[in-house]
C-alpha cells in the first residue's frame, strides 16, 4: 500500500460545465496499487467498446476520448493525486482465533495473551464491529455443540462489553461442530476446534 | 467459569489504554437490514445524501443502498463495507453506493458504485472475489470493473 505520511493536494480543473458538453473529452485516471500479501490483483477499464486491464502494481489508465490509454504510475504520482483518499481508507479488517479448554468457558492461557491483542486492536479503532463466532470439535451430539459454540461466543461477547464495549456492536453467532478447521468433519476430534473466532473491523 | 485471571488481565490492558488516551470503541447503532457499510474516517466537511435528507457523515454512520457521499474542498471519507470492501474518498468528491447486495454466507453479492467526480481508493473485499464484474465503479466516462484489488481512481470535474 501506498505511503500515507503526506497528504497530497490535488488542483483540480475548472471542468464541470464543460463535462456536460456533447464531444467534449472525458478525464480521470485509475490506477492499479501494490497489494499487500502480493494477490494477483486487476482493474478492468472499459469506456465504450475499448477496454484496457490493468494488472500491475502501478499499471495506469487515462481516460481519453479515444478510450482508456495505459500507462505507468508510481508511488510518487499515486500519492500526488490520491494521498487525501489513502489517508482515510479505514483500518483493515482483522480477525483473531482463541481457544477453549476442554468443557468449560475459558480461555487457554496463550489466547487470555491472544485477548489482549484483540483490546488492543479494539482501542485503536474509534468505532468498531465485532462479529464473534463460536466453534466446537467434532465430538459430541449436534445440539450439545451448537449451544456450546454460542455460550462460547457469549463468553468472550461478555468480556469484551465488561470491558466497555458496547453491545449492540457485537454479533454472536454459535457454529456448533459443523466448521471444523483443524480436525476432519467425521475424523476424531482436535483441541483446536475449540475455538471462537473474532473478526474486527 | 474461571475468569477472574482474564478479567485482571484485560482490566490492565484498559487501564493502560485509557491513561494513554485510547478508547474502546464508541457506541454505533447496530446494523439493520438496510445497512451495507459503516463511515470509519471522517475529516473535514463530508455529507450523505439519502432521499430528500442531507446528514452530516460521522464516524460510526451506518451507509445504505442509494446513499450519496459528498466531500467539501477539505473533506475526506473512509468507508468499510459489509464484504470488508474498504472505500475512501478525497476532497471534492462525490461517491454514490448504487446497488449492493451481499450473503455473507456464501460470499456472493454485487456492488455498483459511483464516482462522479474527486478521488476514490478502494481495497476490494468478498465481493469483488466472488465473480469478475460482481464490484463495479462507475466513473462519467468509463466503468471499472474490480477483481480482487487495491486501487485509486480520480475524476476530473
Amino acid at each position: 500500500m501506498s505511503e500515507r505520511s503526506r497528504r497530497g493536494r490535488r488542483a483540480l480543473a475548472g471542468l464541470a460545465v464543460a463535462a456536460l458538453v456533447a464531444g467534449c473529452a472525458p478525464t480521470g485516471v485509475v490506477v492499479l496499487l501494490p497489494e499487500k500479501g502480493g494477490r494477483a490483483t486487476a482493474v478492468d477499464v472499459r469506456q465504450d467498446d475499448k477496454s484496457v486491464t490493468l494488472d500491475q502494481p502501478y499499471a495506469a489508465a487515462q481516460f481519453t476520448r479515444q478510450g482508456p490509454k495505459p500507462f505507468e504510475s508510481n508511488a510518487d504520482d499515486v500519492q500526488r493525486r490520491f494521498g487525501a483518499a489513502l489517508g482515510a481508507l479505514p483500518a483493515r479488517p482483522i480477525d483473531f482465533e482463541l481457544q477453549f479448554e476442554l468443557g468449560k468457558n475459558e480461555l487457554t492461557a496463550e489466547s487470555r495473551r491472544k485477548f489482549d491483542e484483540v483490546l488492543a486492536e479494539l482501542a485503536k479503532r474509534p468505532v468498531a464491529d465485532v462479529r464473534v463466532i463460536g466453534h466446537t470439535d467434532t465430538s459430541g451430539a449436534d445440539e450439545l455443540n451448537d449451544r456450546l459454540s454460542r455460550d462460547r461466543a457469549g463468553f468472550v461477547r461478555d468480556e469484551l462489553v465488561k470491558l466497555g464495549l458496547k453491545a449492540e456492536s457485537i454479533e454472536v453467532l454459535g457454529r456448533g461442530k459443523r466448521a471444523p478447521k483443524y480436525g476432519k468433519p467425521d475424523g476424531p476430534p482436535d483441541d483446536r476446534d475449540r475455538r471462537v473466532e473474532v473478526f474486527v473491523r | 467459569m474461571t475468569i477472574a485471571p482474564l478479567r485482571r488481565t484485560a482490566r490492565a490492558l484498559a487501564c493502560i489504554t485509557l491513561v494513554a488516551t485510547l478508547a474502546l470503541p464508541a457506541a454505533a447503532r447496530a446494523a439493520d437490514a438496510a445497512d451495507i457499510g459503516q463511515v470509519k474516517v471522517v475529516r473535514g466537511q463530508v455529507t450523505i445524501e439519502r432521499g430528500d435528507q442531507t446528514l452530516a457523515a460521522a464516524v460510526g454512520l451506518r451507509v445504505r443502498t442509494a446513499d450519496r457521499i459528498r466531500t467539501g474542498a477539505d473533506g475526506a471519507v473512509g468507508i468499510t463495507m459489509n464484504d470488508d470492501a474498504l472505500l475512501s474518498a478525497g476532497p471534492n468528491s462525490l461517491l454514490s453506493l448504487d446497488r449492493y447486495a451481499f450473503d455473507a454466507t456464501s460470499g456472493k453479492g454485487r456492488f455498483e458504485s459511483g464516482l462522479s467526480r474527486g478521488t476514490l481508493a478502494v481495497i476490494s473485499g468478498r465481493i469483488a472475489k466472488d465473480a469478475p464484474d460482481a464490484m463495479t465503479v462507475r466513473t462519467p466516462s468509463a466503468i471499472l470493473g474490480v477483481r480482487g484489488t487495491e486501487f485509486a481512481v480520480a475524476v476530473d470535474e
